[in-house]
């Protein structure tokens, strides 16, 4: 462990043991302001989704990024994967910038727009990337929520997961595309594959539905895996299958994952780290056992607190937040946990705290948090 | 049978089964199903989608879609037979004395109707208020019981959040104050801090008003925190069924036990999930034995052949499993 007073990041390792490194990301979405908002000049508003965050995952790492719905989890994931650009920050993804890629190649580099004190300006992007985000994505792969309408009816297990081979014009044979969607099938855990590729998704179970998307996010062979809530739609019973061939998947491919949900407590399991995220900001992000054993900010307190545990002789006092996450227009002064807060005081309503090292590469954003 | 207690039961169902009958074959959804629920209890019902808890509770209310058929089996509330009462009796005691809260069902609500109408609509049709205006101040009560302020009743569904709308679901369900109430997933589709404040409610009405719950979840973990009793039923029958604690810390059916392993747990997160092996067993198309055999590490010969019917092993702890053979007489209490 490193002395507590040197910064978790950019304790200057060397860049390649970062797959992916995010900073000051922003994104909102401007909302319409109506046709009397816009006569009287009124100020535009917007959704603050994704409010400045910062964190970076190192090879065959697995980060969890937990929050409640409208926190801007799924946002991140989709700014990442370049399906939205980011208003401001940069995404580096092994080590070169990413943030302002251009779908195909001899597309201008995408310019964002940005806000700054109610002005709307262009803001053009700093690099000239030699890359497209059609070939990044060749390298990073998402898995989405739902299995059940992920997957096109009408085509075949390999039409699917042959896909993004086509797509991508990977590979030049049929032999090669068949040994390749066999590859990624059986490292999805659906053996043997000649057995599922003709089948249809109305043929598969859940779980088995999530192992061909999986398998079709496998096939290009990414080193960084985006997983959006993959096992919240799916029975308790086929969520731990999924949750150890993630796992799995980490140890024999050396994948990198982002396993974004709302539940701390399959997060807990497999997870290196985790990042809470609250109202578009981290609030706390540190090792999963450091932040599980010691969680720092009242917020992940609260969230642990509230998780059920299957063993009735547990039953304990429930930290209830009142009310629901505040609407991310029209975010609270200083903290922005304060209105909800349990511990706040006088100073909350002031200043926004900033992330700060409570432990080793454990920070939180509280001003109560213990430095050290 | 039922967890041991001495006092009449408030509800008692006995050998349910309910079928499907469809073009693909009978689906036997509910297969001889009994239990029993006190007054100011609340009982977790549990188990994987499609193994019939939802038809099973459907049944009691005797709400089935058209292909549904109740084979055989009592359903007992108060004494009464819900099997033997005609639609119209029926309809009076439905609401009334037992009610239910969806699946799903905060999405139910008529996006045209203010909140407080469409309680308040309840009220009327069973005869509790002469009219919406009269309702009103019934809404409001139990607009409040639910952690609503009364100034939200004229407010339409759009206006309020999902954790509201599911609020709103249960001061419906509790319009006429029934005695039972059955939740179908009730937290299902929403946040873990809006989960808690819902299951924090249950809890402060049914402690409050007396009322018994039957919780239906795929959640283990709900149902330790919230339940006395537990029923696990697996391919529709009772796989196991004793008190909360038992069935958390002395498992006996090696479903119930998988079950718990593939569970993750805050409290101890050094373990590892397990997950069970293949798929419940389609409900046209059952195995000629124990249902949960073709899944089961410990099943042997006998389970193939032979269906478990429940079994006493200790007083008020039922399990449908070979491994274990009826308790002495005596111990059944």
């Amino acid at each position: 462990m490193p002395p507590a007073d040197v910064p978790p990041r950019r304790a200057s390792p060397p860049e390649e043991d970062f797959i992916l490194e995010v900073e000051g990301l922003h994104k909102e979405f401007p909302l319409p302001r109506g046709l009397t908002g816009t006569l009287r000049r009124r100020p535009r508003k917007a959704v603050h989704a994704v409010d400045g965050i910062s964190f970076d995952l190192r090879r065959g790492e697995i980060l969890a990024l937990v929050g409640e719905s409208g926190c801007g989890k799924t946002t991140t994931a989709l700014t990442l994967m370049g399906l939205i650009t980011a208003d401001e920050g940069t995404i580096r993804f092994n080590g070169q910038d990413v943030t302002h890629l251009g779908e195909r190649a001899g597309d201008r580099p995408r310019a964002s727009i940005a806000q700054v004190n109610g002005r709307m300006y262009r803001k053009e992007p700093s690099v000239f990337p030699a890359i497209t985000m059609k070939r990044l994505r060749r390298q990073m792969q998402m898995v989405f929520q739902d299995p059940y309408e992920s997957l096109n009816p009408r085509a075949t297990v390999l039409e699917s997961v042959a896909e993004p081979l086509e797509v991508h014009a990977v590979t030049r044979s049929r032999e090669e595309k068949l040994a390749r969607v066999r590859q990624a099938l059986e490292d999805a855990g659906l053996s043997p594959a000649e057995a599922f590729m003709s089948r249809r998704p109305h043929e598969l179970s859940g779980g088995q539905r999530q192992r061909v998307v999986i398998a079709g996010a496998l096939v290009l062979e990414p080193v960084l895996l985006i997983a959006d809530e993959p096992v919240s739609m799916l029975d308790v019973s086929i969520r731990a299958e999924i949750l150890n061939l993630l796992d799995e998947l980490r140890a024999r491919r050396g994948i990198s994952i982002l396993y974004i949900t709302h539940d701390l407590a399959t997060a807990a399991y497999f997870t290196d780290r985790i990042a809470v995220m609250y109202l578009g900001r981290i609030a706390e992000i540190g090792p999963t056992r450091r932040v599980l054993a010691h969680p720092q900010h009242p917020y992940t307190r609260a969230l642990l607190s509230v998780i059920p545990v299957p063993n009735p002789r547990m039953r304990r006092q429930r930290i209830i937040l009142g009310g629901e996450t505040p609407n991310p227009v029209d975010l609270p002064g200083g903290c922005r946990f304060h209105p909800r807060c349990p511990l706040a005081f006088d100073d909350c309503a002031r200043t926004d705290p900033p992330l700060i090292l409570v432990g080793a590469e454990h920070q939180a954003a509280c001003l109560l948090a213990d430095p050290g | 049978m039922g967890v041991a207690d001495p006092q009449p039961p408030l509800l008692e169902v006995r050998h349910l089964s309910t079928h499907y009958v469809t073009d693909e074959g009978v689906f036997r959804a509910v297969d001889d199903l009994s239990f029993r629920v006190m007054k100011g209890e609340s009982m977790g019902l549990v188990g994987e989608s499609g193994c019939g808890k939802t038809t099973a509770m459907l049944s009691l209310l005797r709400l089935l879609p058209a292909a549904g058929r109740i084979v055989s089996g009592e359903v007992l509330l108060e004494g009464r037979d819900l099997m033997a009462l005609d639609e119209a009796e029926m309809r009076a005691l439905r609401w009334d004395r037992l009610s239910m809260i969806f699946q799903g069902a905060m999405n139910a609500l008529n996006p045209v109707r203010s909140v407080g109408d469409q309680i308040g609509e309840a009220l009327v049709i069973h005869g509790l208020a002469p009219g919406l205006g009269a309702a009103a101040p019934r809404v409001g009560e139990l607009l409040e019981m639910v952690g609503i302020p009364r100034s939200r009743e004229a407010h339409f569904p759009h206006q309020y959040s999902g954790g509201m709308r599911q609020r709103a679901m249960i001061a419906m369900a509790l319009a006429c104050s029934p005695q039972v109430v059955i939740a179908d997933e009730p937290t299902t589709a929403l946040d873990v801090m809006i989960q808690a404040q819902i299951l924090e409610l249950l809890e402060r009405l049914q402690r409050e008003l007396g009322l018994a719950v039957i919780l239906v979840t795929h959640d283990l973990s709900v149902v330790a925190e919230l339940c006395h009793s537990v029923l696990v039923m697996y391919g529709g029958a009772l796989a196991e069924y004793s008190n909360v604690d038992r069935i958390f810390n002395d498992p006996r059916h090696p479903y119930t036990r998988l079950l718990l392993s593939a569970f993750p747990d805050l409290s101890r997160p050094e373990g590892k999930l397990i997950s069970i092996p293949g798929h419940p067993p389609r409900l046209n198309d059952l195995p000629p034995g124990c249902r949960f055999a073709p899944r089961c590490p410990q099943a042997f010969d006998r389970c193939r052949l032979e269906s478990p019917s429940p079994r006493l092993v200790e007083p008020g702890h039922w399990v449908a499993c070979h491994l274990y053979e009826e308790a002495a007489l005596d111990a059944a209490g």
